[in-house]
């Protein structure tokens, strides 16, 4: 079975250019616009991964990871932030919100897949 | 594939230029807004992220200027001005100009862009304080690998991973990191399982294990530290270079690398450099670091602090004597139970049981607030540590465990000097120095562990060394010169271990100023006994000793075996009895009256409680003799009946009383009477004086 990633950006563009990579390498995907969107998206949904952006209105990527962290069956599940800020404290804000691992904006397809195969396993 | 997502950009970009415009029109008027002031920076920021995405390389660099600003505003650095709201729009018709354009990466109207940049410029190094912000990567964070693998040399690398215990819980998985190392090249793998706890204190959600990592591999260092990149921050992670080598070893000689960390002779959970080194004797590049260390130092230090913060300070005698009154509601709500049982009435019983039952619950609070964790005894040993390895000029380093583990606050402090010896002995006696060591093919540096863990009532307290170990021949000499044993006896390893407790024993062949003198260990043992602990010792010559003391969680109360003889009741501590068997009068007749049962093969001499207290009265036809474990030897106690476990709370016997030997203390049963509780190893020692004196 396909593993599922669900990607959370406002951007539209890089909500379509993420999954359209994502898609073409075998994933199931599921967009969001913000965290609010992602909460209420992901109940019930078995996701093995999520990607989102930090900034975002409604519900930023930091309050996102904390709520997908407090839910039970995503707990242990890899999620990777999409930051433009290159700045350390974003970064360690996110892994100590729960956050497994971070992916620098820009980024080529080709990146993105590695560092999702990295924390994935596959 | 691409023009299809930079289509999707431009579209996304020019309605983001549009709601940006009507923000910073009411941002003009009401330009405190904080909630607006977000909004504007965010769709800056999305602009400037995305078109670096695309290839609109041009829009990256001039937004991330008008970002700033927008960052400085929302920080509250700078106040939004009606030039600043100007020169914004102006910068949006710019962005505008520059999508419609071609050619992406340059900007359309260079001399606009470069204009309208200098005035963002101004105005962000006008509020600089800081240094000034990076500059946009346009490049990629993670470095292409391909292409140069082949021309690098193979080295041998060694990598030591220890993942903080909440690495699952960040959605990392351990496993595949180890996995992306092996993918690298030949590996050699040992995990360390050490750190994994008791099965009911471990926490599934945490992750106990470490890894050594011996990897041979083309692969340059830097791309083996990213492998880790998402946990080196919270992870115990050294990675060193060893050396280069000419080709990958036979897979014999990785699989004895492997064995020979796998067995429990060597420390577990650090490949010493040094190994590696000398395995294939070339020079070392490799360093240890010491990250690690100061680590879980702040990490403790913080505790402390927190612990500090949600406690308050009560006079340890108001615990005391909240303790006693407690114990005297156990003893009359034991009496009350009786009392309901006999009046048959069923009102009283349904209040008799709320009664025990609260007076329980209360009685495991009471108890509950005396305890403390025993790592704050712990602390006070790395000091101690320190200064007596500079002392004896010996590299030692103290590592403890299972310092939450709690204790009785009383127990605690009685167990400081004991401990103060023990760790004495084992940096003296036990650890090596350091040139010694390395002949020995050990590490340079001893490892001293204290640990503590919490098994039934009592708590576990093992101080283990990975020095010397004992020697059986030199202790045996020892004994047999200060006439402790016969130059022919036959005695067990446990035997001859026993005997360093045995006063005035020091094999040490010169006093020191830190030991020596032979009155440690006596001491030791004395201190544990009197807090109705055991001390056990294991070791192995050339491997090291370990040191076990069993300590019951409290002094307060006992669980005790309750026994009758003649009538009267008795308690034996049960921490120490091992079974219980029958003895028939004929076997006492066997043995002809010199008090020693067969048991399996096995003489266990025992003590008629009976005839030791002079009781009068017929005996039984069938005995019960208790069995118990006291200093590595099994001694019986012979009662007439054994009556069952029973948990109470002690008291002491009062001034009168203080001195009677082989009776630490007493208690009121049920119902009302008083039985007294035996303690067995001054019963052990007068008899065995007794029968000494007897001889002579």
């Amino acid at each position: 079975m396909p593993k599922t990633i669900m990607t959370v950006d406002d951007s539209a563009s890089v909500r379509q250019m993420v999954s359209f990579t994502l898609r073409e390498a075998g994933y199931d995907v599921i967009e969001a616009v913000d965290g609010r969107d992602a909460v209420s998206k992901m109940s019930g949904k078995n996701i093995n991964l999520f990607l989102t952006d930090l900034n975002m209105p409604n519900m930023d990527g930091i309050e996102l990871i904390k709520n997908i962290r407090k839910t039970p069956q995503h707990k242990f599940i890899p999620i990777l932030m999409l930051t433009t800020e290159s700045q350390a404290e974003k970064k360690m804000e996110g892994k100590s919100a729960g956050a497994t691992g971070w992916i620098v904006k820009p980024f080529q397809p080709e990146q993105l897949l590695t560092v999702i195969r990295k924390v994935l396993g596959c | 594939m691409l023009d299809v997502h930079r289509q999707a950009f431009i579209e996304e970009a020019t309605e983001l230029i549009a709601d940006l415009e009507s923000s910073l029109l009411e941002l003009e008027s009401n330009s405190t807004d904080a909630e607006l002031i977000a909004k504007v920076f965010r769709a800056m920021h999305t602009i400037k992220g995305s078109s670096a995405m695309f290839g609109f390389d041009g829009i990256a660099m001039f937004t991330h200027d008008v970002e700033s600003v927008y960052d400085y505003i929302r920080k509250g650095q700078l106040a939004v001005s009606s030039s600043i709201i100007d020169i914004t729009l102006a910068a949006c018709d710019q962005v505008g100009k520059m999508l419609k354009t071609n050619d992406a990466l340059l900007p359309a109207d260079e001399e606009r862009a470069s204009e309208l940049l200098k005035a963002f410029k101004k105005i962000a190094a006008s509020c600089s304080t800081e240094k000034k912000e990076e500059q946009i990567k346009p490049q990629a964070t993670l470095p292409a690998e391909a292409g140069e693998a082949e021309i690098r040399p193979l080295c041998l690398y060694h990598i030591s991973f220890k993942p903080s215990e909440q690495i699952l819980v960040t959605g990392s998985n351990p496993l595949l990191l180890i996995t992306e190392l092996r993918d690298m090249g030949e590996s050699v793998v040992v995990a360390n399982t050490s750190a994994v706890p008791e099965i009911d204190v471990i926490n599934p959600e945490y992750s106990y294990l470490s890894w050594d990592v011996i990897l041979f591999t083309r692969a340059s260092l830097n791309t083996i530290k990213d492998v880790f990149i998402f946990v080196e921050g919270d992870s115990d992670l050294h990675i060193s270079k060893i050396k280069d080598v000419k080709e990958i070893p036979a897979p014999e000689t990785l699989e004895d690398i492997a064995s020979h960390f796998s067995s429990a002779s060597v420390t577990p959970g650090f490949i010493p450099v040094e190994f590696l080194t000398n395995y294939f004797s070339e020079k070392s590049y490799g360093e240890k670091g010491q990250s690690g260390l100061k680590k879980t130092e702040a990490a403790e230090a913080h505790g402390h602090e927190s612990d500090a913060a949600s406690s308050i300070r009560v006079s340890a005698d108001k615990l005391d004597e909240l303790v006693n009154l407690v114990g005297e509601l156990v003893t009359i709500q034991a009496r009350l139970s009786q009392l309901a049982m006999t009046a048959e009435s069923a009102q009283m019983s349904a209040v008799s049981e709320e009664v025990e039952r609260i007076t329980w619950s209360l009685r495991d609070s009471a108890l509950n607030i005396r305890m403390l964790p025993i790592g704050t005894t712990f602390s006070k040993f790395k000091r101690l540590v320190r200064s007596l390895s500079k002392e004896l000029g010996k590299e030692v380093e103290l590592t403890t465990e299972g310092a939450e583990t709690e204790l009785d606050k009383t127990v605690i402090e009685k167990m400081s000097d004991p401990l103060v010896h023990i760790i004495r002995n084992s940096i003296d006696h036990g650890i090596e120095t350091p040139e010694q060591r390395i002949s020995a093919g050990k590490p340079p540096v001893g490892i001293v562990q204290l640990s503590a863990s919490q098994a039934g009532g009592s708590v576990i307290i093992k101080i283990s060394d990975d020095g010397a170990g004992l020697n059986k021949d030199v202790i045996r000499q020892k004994a047999v010169s200060l006439g402790l044993a016969s130059e022919n006896a036959e005695l067990s390893d446990n035997e001859i271990y026993t005997m360093i407790f045995m006063p005035g024993f020091s094999t040490a062949k010169a006093v020191t100023s830190v030991s020596g003198r032979g009155v440690g260990m006596d001491v030791v043992r004395k201190a544990i006994q009197g807090l109705r602990g055991t001390v056990e010792v294991q070791s192995q010559l050339g491997t090291g000793t370990t040191i076990l003391l069993k300590l019951p969680l409290t002094l307060a109360i006992i669980d005790g075996l309750l026994v009758g003889i003649a009538g009267s009741s008795y308690i034996l501590p049960l921490s120490s009895v091992e079974e219980c068997i029958e003895l028939l009068a004929g076997d006492r007749e066997r043995s002809n009256n010199r008090n020693l049962v067969n048991i399996r093969g096995e003489l266990v001499p025992y003590i008629d409680l009976r005839q030791h207290f002079m009781l009068a009265g017929e005996r039984p036809a069938i005995e019960q003799i208790v069995i118990a474990g006291i200093n590595g030897m099994r001694v019986g106690f012979v009662v007439d009946h054994v009556i069952g476990q029973h948990q109470t709370v002690l008291k002491s016997l009062g001034k009168v009383f203080r001195n009677v030997e082989g009776v630490s203390g007493a208690t009121i049963l049920g119902d009302g009477k008083v039985a007294l509780i035996l303690d067995i190893n001054k019963l052990v020692e007068k008899a065995e004086m007794e029968e000494r004196m007897e001889h002579a």
